[in-house]
């Protein structure tokens, strides 16, 4: 194991340092000077250049990289231009937004997709088979930003059951909290269903036709009990590793989703901060998600290493 | 007589009713905006939205009316020296910041000089005339110049002139943005940035008849669909800059109110006329007959109704033709594409060709697709590039640009719609426009203060500029205001300015 | 990342496993493929004769025919500025298949080499590559292709750019793991030990056999690429007016979507109709390539 986890955990440091050279070199290219975006309506030519001085434009890149991940290292982010605030800070308010956001479209997904993925495997080619089939295509195909308005469109305007958009802290209001993110996450969830009910099938096909299966069925015990006893059980341990790795899509997705249902979470703050050349924000979050993705993919390889011993010996 | 009785009882205890319904649930009055406002210090701010949120927070030295007439609000009165070159402000008594410091003549002293000298200040530029504060008593304070200023009291009845406590202010230094103290009707309580700004009810406002309600909360809602659907379902009270598209369906809905007023500021196109070699290479920026023709080959009114539902009021000028500043030597020429095509034909380019440069919001591609439409007909060959925001103010900034589409969200005095767009170098002279006399009748019009002597300056100034087409108006919007039919109490000033005095729920 | 490559399909590999049908006669039993076959092709059609078959110029305003809603003369309605929406919906086909397709050649002729010479040159080349490649992977897609958009400068082609160079490293770590299963196969041991030099056997031996795997994903990726554009031309990132695609008009679209919702639904339609058919080929193929997945 640990001849494994070692040399992996080890890729991690060159990976971070291309990830934020990455981030850092396309954002400082945009076109656009910050310091013009950022001086607001009347562009006086004093704050311009009070600007370029502040955020150190006037110095070759390669110095602005240093100036930067000199901060990361020692924990300081750098701050917000257009907010005055600490990019720390930030990360710091819109992550629970986020989280609670993916946590609800993962339930969602969960509830949509295992079921699908069961009953598809169980009844393979049978109508049963195409019906979770078609959701899960419809998961796939649907661009989220047109389903977000086409379901505020329904629920909002029309039947006016959801508010349209916004964010209520659960502590404050956990009802309309609820009710503000259940567009949203299912927006979000339907995508992530899809994959997941595509991996449950194919695992639960593996299982089934596995020896202890065949064992289990032998031995009389009811069907209901082999699949959801013995089947399910095995079969969700790489549909769970392989779904931690839709984290990245769910990220993609909380962009626009959040764009449209004005959420404020990561996706947003990182799309307005793009549009607004709000570098220290761009870098700072990008930086941050990249890395939960990587230890998170880390968590999953290892999870994956332990059910699946074979890899181990390749 | 008896009647009356009953009318008159009857009216106490509605009254009373009101009353303890308004002790018994605080009264939240939740406002969508169109955008997130950035900082929230004076001195460092630099949006329009943000300004939305000043309304409620920070008071100012004076205010503007319906009819863009300076009224006072911190300041009671004002009175300008013989040479124009000192104005001394008398203070109200009796004003208290937020933090319980006393508004006075030192306080206002201390906060003209935190806009002229803080790093970064955005009020710089708009007091660079104001040489020195002086303190004549605690309630009198006198501004010197170092030449008469004309434009100088609107800017104190915008930003410039937005009071903070100096407690604070020291304090806090350059994070006073997160956590402003200023003598306004309401006070910060917290802001979760892209979510929610949330103020309540100053007790000790000076004109705290004038409040109705306890709580404000600004929700920036980026979507005009969203934020009306908002509306609709009752998660908010009030938006600002609803779609003119929506106005028609919100109309016949009995639940909610409309408002509205032509905006001082204006839509146009700017031409790139010498902001870089581009303009010598395109006939249109080097060719005034061509500009002419351009501005022939348009339709405003058809601009007006397909672009923007019929809700802008068609212009020409940097200023609204219901300004007492418009100059009436130049009215709204009519469209003649045969002119248009005389036009271009004697210029030697019967079918020119240039490029329209767009930022990605809808709102402008859809003018520029009806520009294209109409210019076509009259033979130009109009090609629009869309540019992300940031990238288009670059590369109008650098003139790498043919034709612009910008709009401009207006300030009270007209020298603040034209003077940093036409006088040479200036910032915002995109067009790369420059001509000495152009400069002379600007510097003139902000030396004087006579109103009769102005408006004769920017009849000359228009029969000048627009000839020369720098930037060709195209219209003024209108501010729309949507809310629910329970408030009452708007005052739409032409500022776009959500005042909160006055406004009241039944 | 040893997880996602042992996730993927593995290699078909024509010595294993009984003779079978021809790949294409397997997919068009599969009732899904072949129903999303005859779909995609409908949409090239579509792209193909958009001018004889568009009713009106998708380009051509009419200030009379403001947002009408679907009637006789304009099936789908009318748009913001009086154009039919059915011209733009059957002319904005050209620009989804488009950066459908070329955003995916563009992944498939970076990722390809890169994940070849990854794969096939193994040791501190690959351990390069595959750090680069995780690097691009750990930013989320779609921000990747956000900024890329932003920095290119708002055009469909600049979409197609940004959308292929960030779908690339999906690529790469498909053919290098598929290319390291294959290197250590018999039949390419021979070709190496009958002295054959690298590029020939990376080329003549190995590349075939990754084919299958890419065809799968690449199909897969299109689908993905259509949405990416539709998602950039959302955001004011793809094509420009007033040329139309089916995510311009939805941009624009948003903004009508209370008093003018038909402007939304048929480009949301079509962009759900051909991505679910490129999905639905992608199975089948996969199905059909693949032995080991059906």
């Amino acid at each position: 194991m640990l001849t494994f986890l070692v040399p992996r955990i080890a890729t991690i440091v060159p990976t971070l340092v291309f990830v934020s050279m990455l981030i850092f070199g396309l954002q400082q290219l945009l076109p656009g000077d910050p310091a013009v975006v950022l001086a607001g309506e009347d562009r006086d030519p004093d704050v311009v250049a009070y600007l370029r001085q502040k955020l150190h434009l006037d110095e070759p890149l390669p110095v602005r990289y240093l100036y930067w991940i000199k901060g990361v290292v020692h924990g300081d982010f750098g701050e917000s231009q257009r907010m005055q605030k600490p990019v720390l800070a930030l990360i710091v308010e819109k992550l629970p937004v986020t989280l609670e956001l993916a946590a609800m479209a993962i339930l969602i997904a969960l509830l949509i997709g295992i079921p699908a993925g069961i009953i598809s495997a169980v009844r393979r080619n049978s109508a049963w088979d195409y019906a979770a089939n078609v959701v899960a295509l419809w998961g796939l195909s649907t661009p989220n930003f047109w389903l977000g308005i086409m379901l505020i469109l329904l629920f909002s305007v029309t039947l006016g059951w959801l508010p349209a958009s916004g964010f209520v802290s659960p502590f404050e209001d956990l009802r309309g909290n609820l009710a503000a993110l259940i567009m949203p996450a299912f927006v979000l969830g339907n995508a992530i269903a899809a994959v997941l009910m595509r991996h449950t099938r194919s695992a639960m096909l593996q299982v089934l036709s596995s020896d202890y299966v065949r064992t289990a069925r032998a031995k009389g015990l009811p069907e209901r009990d082999v699949i959801l006893k013995h089947a399910l059980r095995n079969a969700l341990i790489p549909v769970i590793t392989l779904g931690a790795l839709e984290l990245g899509t769910l990220l993609s997705g909380a962009v626009l989703t959040e764009q449209v249902f004005t959420i404020p979470g990561f996706g947003k703050l990182i799309v307005d901060a793009v549009f607004n050349r709000d570098y220290a924000v761009v870098q700072g979050v990008v930086l941050f998600t990249a890395t939960a993705y990587i230890v998170l993919n880390l968590f999953a390889d290892i999870a994956y290493v332990i059910v699946n011993p074979q890899i181990r010996a390749q | 007589m008896a009647t009356a009785h009953r009318t008159v009882r009857l009216g106490i205890a509605l009254g009373l009713a009101a009353g303890l319904a308004g002790a018994a649930h605080a009264q939240t009055l939740r406002i969508g905006l169109a955008e997130d406002p950035d900082v929230l210090d004076p001195t460092l701010a630099r949006t329009f939205v943000g300004r939305v949120v000043f309304a409620a927070l920070c008071d100012k030295l004076f205010d503007i009316d319906e009819k863009l007439n300076i009224v006072p609000q911190l300041a009671t009165s004002y009175e300008w020296s013989a040479d124009s070159k000192a104005l001394t402000l008398k203070l109200r008594a009796g004003v208290t910041f937020h933090d319980g410091e006393k508004f006075d003549a030192a306080a206002a002293k201390f906060n003209i000089e935190r806009h002229k000298t803080m790093a970064g200040s955005n009020r710089r530029g708009e007091l660079a005339l104001v040489t020195t504060v002086d303190v004549v008593d605690p309630g009198t304070v006198r501004l010197n110049l170092s030449a008469p200023f004309a434009p100088l009291l609107a800017q104190l009845a915008d930003r410039a002139g937005m009071m903070v406590s100096p407690k604070a202010a020291l304090a806090d230094g350059d994070k006073f943005g997160a956590k402003p103290v200023c003598s306004g009707p309401f006070r910060f309580v917290e802001r979760v940035a892209q979510d929610r700004i949330v103020l309540e009810r100053y007790a000790n406002y000076w004109n705290k008849g004038e409040i109705h309600v306890d709580k404000v909360i600004y929700l920036p809602i980026v979507d005009a669909t969203v934020r009306l659907a908002n509306l609709k379902s009752g998660q908010l009270d009030f938006i600002e800059r609803m779609a003119a598209s929506d106005v028609p369906g919100l109309k016949s809905d009995a639940r909610f109110k409309i408002s509205k007023i032509t905006e001082i500021g204006y839509q146009g196109i700017t031409i790139n006329v010498g902001k870089s070699d581009l303009a010598q290479k395109n006939p249109l920026g080097r060719d005034p007959r061509v500009r002419e023709a351009f501005e022939l080959a348009l339709d405003r009114e058809g601009i007006v109704q397909v672009a923007m539902d019929g809700e802008a009021a068609v212009g020409n000028q940097w200023v609204a033709p219901d300004n007492p500043y418009y100059a009436k030597n130049v009215p709204i020429p009519k469209r003649d594409v045969a002119r248009a095509k005389a036009l271009l034909k004697e210029a030697g380019v019967p079918n020119p060709s240039f490029t329209l440069m767009t930022p990605t919001n809808t709102d402008q591609q859809k003018i520029a697709q009806v520009v294209q439409a109409m210019v076509k007909e009259a033979g130009f060959d109009m090609k629009i590039q869309s540019t992300e925001f940031a990238t288009s103010l670059d590369m109008a900034d650098k003139g790498q640009y043919d034709a612009y589409v910008l709009a401009w969200s207006g300030r009270a005095d007209p020298d603040g719609n034209i003077f940093s767009f036409d006088a040479c170098k200036q910032p915002l002279n995109y067009a790369g426009y420059c001509k000495p006399e152009v400069d002379d009748i600007l510097n003139k019009s902000r030396t004087t203060r006579d109103a009769a002597e102005r408006r004769k300056l920017f009849e000359q100034l228009a029969a000048i500029a627009l000839k020369d087409r720098p930037i060709v108006y195209l219209y003024h919007r209108h501010w729309l205001w949507a809310y629910t039919n329970k408030l009452s109490g708007l005052r739409a000033v032409p500022d776009g300015l959500v005042r909160v005095q006055g406004l009241k729920f039944n | 990342m040893a997880s996602l490559a042992a996730a993927l399909p593995s290699p078909a590999n024509p010595a294993r496993g009984a003779p079978r049908a021809h790949p294409f006669r397997r997919l068009l039993r599969r009732r899904g493929a072949a129903v999303g076959l005859v779909i995609v092709v409908f949409f090239v059609l579509l792209a193909l004769l958009a001018p004889a078959v568009s009713p009106y110029d998708p380009l051509a305003t009419s200030w009379t025919a403001i947002r009408k809603a679907p009637n006789s003369a304009h099936w789908f309605g009318t748009d913001e500025i009086g154009r039919d929406v059915l011209s733009r919906v059957v002319w904005g086909t050209r620009a989804s298949l488009l950066a459908g397709v070329v955003s995916v050649l563009i992944s498939l002729s970076i990722g390809v080499p890169i994940g070849l010479i990854a794969g096939y040159a193994g040791g501190k080349v690959d351990m390069l590559i595959s750090r680069l490649t995780d690097a691009v992977l750990a930013c989320p897609f779609l921000i990747l292709a956000i900024a890329l958009a932003a920095f290119l400068g708002p055009s469909l082609t600049n979409a197609m750019i940004a959308i292929g160079v960030s779908a690339t490293p999906v690529f790469v770590r498909l053919t290098r793991g598929q290319t390291m299963a294959i290197k250590a196969e018999d039949f390419i041991l021979a070709a190496r030990a009958i002295g054959n030099p690298p590029w020939r056997v990376a080329l003549r031996h190995v590349l075939p056999n990754v084919v299958p795997a890419l065809i799968v994903q690449g199909t897969l990726a299109i689908a993905a690429a259509v949405i990416a554009e539709a998602s950039l031309s959302f955001l004011g990132l793809g094509q420009q007016p007033p040329a139309p695609s089916w995510g311009s008009m939805l941009n624009t679209a948003k903004n009508y979507v209370d008093n003018a919702p038909w402007m939304a639904v048929w480009p949301g339609l079509s962009i759900f109709v051909l991505v679910l058919s490129f999905n639905l080929v992608g199975d089948g193929l996969r199905d059909a390539l693949d032995p080991r997945q059906t």
